[in-house]
């Protein structure tokens, strides 16, 4: 368990608290991500979405409890993310990928072929050479998934990616992200649209105020949810 | 970015260019006082002993205090300052080797146009000041510890006046170089003990002129010292005595002479003198 | 107004007529300065930009300390690089009192806190945006710092800028270490404090001039460069 081949999956979350000051964000949380599923996480605002995405991508650590990659406690590389404001350098669209690449230890043509790859998946070709700064918002945010797609990850963390998009510009990454996972990456995203979250989870973990409500199959989640507050839940979308 | 960065090291380089041939020179530090810069006596001076000799002289120009205590420090090979009592001073204290007589010039009270204390083409320089303090008429000192200074504090002993007693408000202490204190007395139309040498350079005069003299005892003798090499092992002694020996020369003697400002002598060279 | 019409027409003649004394005053200003900004960049940039993503016990109270030392005052700075560079002082033997190096220390000292207390207030609100991506990607510490110096180049040209302008136009620090040396150490702040106290105003104000304009217009030159830069690259 742990060896490169395994590439830190399953993800396993063992009894997580975190706490910020006097607020517990998550408590107990149990969570279990499996290679290649699409695991959504869902909630209401402050139920600890971003905060159990993080915790999984091991950029906060727990107050108690463990999160083990493949069995290790030391966070693996080959995993991206990707925020809700994508976050880039003030260099060009390809520059920002270099970046990305010359950090995995990737550089010269090898990298050149890697960036002009990813780019073109995502459809931004034409303005590899574009400051990254003044794309548009959907401009961006694929500039972000390319980065990542560049990277090629075992597990690709998305906090909320379309959030600020427009509907054409969400569906864009929606596929992206698709296209992602057709390749072996295993997907968890936080959400706010069900109707996302119903598109493209094979896996649903529903917080409620820090603690795990629900942790079943999508498919299963969003036809009869197995806790009350599930129910309540999806009820609340329908009103 | 580039073109800044060569513009950069450009200029870096010019300097470490000037540096390097500044280094080539020989060339030694005098510490001298403010009143013989501002009299303009260098520019006169030093290129004819750089002419001379190849040497390359370069003066820091700060109070007799301060210019002696850097000759303390090591800082300076020469000394070359106007207050014979802080000088055998300095000398007894191990400071220097020997000091040599090099010039004379004399102060001058410059005073308002006004003049307050009617002290106005008097020859006795105590009385006068005597004047101004019993009627308190406005006075500037430089109060620095410099040479003009020292003799100011020695007139008004000899005037019979406490100064430390009797200064009040209308005794400005500047803390200042000549110029700058003459700066101020002509803002303040105040009386002024100044050297003749930087009264005449000085241009922001006011309403100012000379009130009192010609008195001997305004009489400003210039001596000239070597560090102390024994104490300070960089001193440059046999460059610093060259300087020395050029100063109290025939040749160094008439240069000082032929130093004038509008048509007027300003230093007379006494060298050899017991002064 | 008398005066300060005078010093204009002294301040046109002095660049116009080129006068020999003036060029020497002006280039070794330009020099000390430029150098002593290069070597505060060369200090300060990392200094600053390491104190903003580092995390280490007395942090907080280095952080105040370098932003209270950019309001040092340049002849108390002066005084210690003095008594530092003396014979009777540590680095005597240097031999470097009364020397454009010892200028150029001075300067540096008195610069560097502000290059590194502006750098580091610059880096630490970009380190906030980009902290959380950059460690997902798995930069290092040092990695972090340059790509962070380098994405914010722009705001740090400004402080390096600042930098020059308070190394050119400070008077206290070099006359105290430089001595105001006729040919060697004199620069133009120290003229101006000179023909001042000789009383010869309107020059002092020509020369205060002619300062003004070469500070202003290597400023000038850097705003367009930026201008230029930010249109081609973002």
């Amino acid at each position: 368990m742990g060896d490169a081949e395994w590439g830190g999956l399953p993800i396993a979350a063992s009894a997580v608290d975190v706490a910020r000051g006097d607020t517990q964000v998550l408590q107990g949380v149990d969570v279990l991500i499996e290679r290649g599923t699409r695991t959504f996480i869902l909630g209401e605002n402050g139920a600890g979405k971003s905060t159990l995405l993080r915790v999984l991508h091991g950029l906060i650590a727990p107050t108690r409890g463990t999160v083990t990659w493949g069995g290790d406690t030391s966070r693996p590389p080959r995993q991206a993310m990707v925020f809700q404001r994508p976050v880039l350098l003030r260099r060009s669209a390809a520059g920002n990928v270099r970046h990305a690449l010359k950090l995995a230890g990737v550089r010269g043509s090898s990298a050149q072929r890697c960036i002009e790859h990813a780019l073109a998946h995502v459809g931004l070709a034409a303005l590899a050479k574009r400051p990254a700064r003044v794309l548009s918002g959907g401009e961006q945010q694929r500039l972000a998934l390319a980065r990542a797609w560049a990277l090629a990850p075992d597990v690709l963390f998305l906090d909320e990616p379309t959030a600020s998009l427009d509907p054409p510009s969400a569906r864009a990454v929606e596929a992206i992200v698709n296209d992602i996972h057709a390749l072996g990456t295993t997907i968890v995203m936080t959400t706010h649209h069900l109707a996302q979250a119903k598109r493209l989870a094979d896996s649903v973990v529903l917080l409620q105020a820090g603690r795990v409500a629900e942790h079943t199959a999508a498919a299963q989640f969003f036809s009869e949810p197995c806790s009350t507050y599930g129910r309540a839940f999806l009820e609340g979308e329908r009103l | 970015m580039t073109k800044l960065f060569r513009r950069l090291t450009g200029a870096f380089a010019c300097l470490l260019l000037a540096a390097a041939a500044l280094a080539q020179q020989p060339f030694i530090v005098v510490a001298s006082t403010t009143s013989t810069e501002q009299s303009g006596l260098f520019p006169q001076l030093l290129p004819a002993f750089e002419k001379d000799t190849g040497i390359n002289v370069r003066v820091v120009a700060v109070g007799t205090g301060q210019a002696l205590d850097i000759g303390r420090r090591g800082d300076a090979d020469v000394v070359f300052v106007h207050d014979k009592t802080a000088e055998l001073k300095w000398l007894a204290e191990g400071e220097g080797v020997r000091r040599y007589p090099v010039m004379y010039n004399d102060f001058v009270l410059v005073g308002p146009a006004s003049d307050p204390a009617r002290v106005k083409g008097s020859k006795d320089i105590t009385t006068a000041l005597k004047a101004i303090a019993d009627a308190k008429a406005p006075f500037v000192s430089r109060a620095d510890k410099s040479g003009t200074h020292a003799a100011e504090l020695r007139l008004w002993k000899d005037a019979g006046v406490d100064i430390d007693t009797a200064k009040g408000p209308w005794y400005r202490e500047t803390g200042s170089g000549m110029g700058a204190a003459l700066n101020t007395a002509s803002e303040l139309n105040a009386y002024i003990l100044a050297d003749r040498g930087t009264w005449l350079n000085f241009k922001n005069r006011g309403e100012l002129g000379i009130a009192v003299e010609g008195d001997k005892r305004l009489f400003n003798q210039y001596g000239v010292m070597l560090v102390n090499p024994d104490k300070h092992p960089n001193v440059k002694k046999e460059l610093g005595q060259k300087f020395i020996d050029w100063l109290v020369s025939p040749r160094g003697q008439a240069v000082i002479a032929a130093y004038k400002i509008g048509g007027e002598q300003l230093f007379f060279p006494n060298a050899g003198t017991d002064s | 107004m008398n005066t300060i019409a005078e010093s204009f027409s002294v301040a046109l003649a002095m660049i116009t007529h080129l006068d020999p004394r003036v060029t020497a005053i002006v280039a070794l200003s330009l020099g000390v300065s430029l150098t002593s900004t290069l070597c505060s960049a060369v200090i300060g940039l990392p200094l600053g930009a390491a104190v903003a993503i580092g995390r280490f016990p007395g942090r907080g109270p280095l952080i105040v300390a370098l932003n209270a030392a950019m309001g040092l005052p340049p002849v108390v700075v002066g005084l210690l690089v003095y008594l530092l560079l003396s014979r009777a002082g540590p680095l005597g033997s240097m031999g470097l009192l009364f020397t454009p190096q010892a200028m150029v220390i001075a300067q540096t000292v008195l610069i560097v806190p502000l290059v590194a207390a502006l750098t580091r207030q610059i880096v630490e609100d970009a380190w906030i945006e980009y902290r959380e991506q950059l460690r997902s990607l798995d930069s290092s510490w040092l990695q972090s710092t340059l790509t962070l110096l380098w994405d914010t180049r722009w705001s740090l040209l400004t402080v390096v800028l600042a930098g020059f302008g308070r190394a050119a136009s400070e008077v206290g620090a070099v006359i105290i270490v430089g001595g105001n040396i006729d040919g060697i150490t004199r620069v133009m702040t120290t003229a101006i404090a000179l023909e001042t106290s000789k009383g010869d105003l309107p020059l002092a104000l020509g020369l205060g001039i002619v300062l003004i304009t070469l500070v202003t217009t290597l400023n000038l030159g850097a705003h367009v460069t930026r201008q230029w830069a930010r249109a081609r690259l973002g």
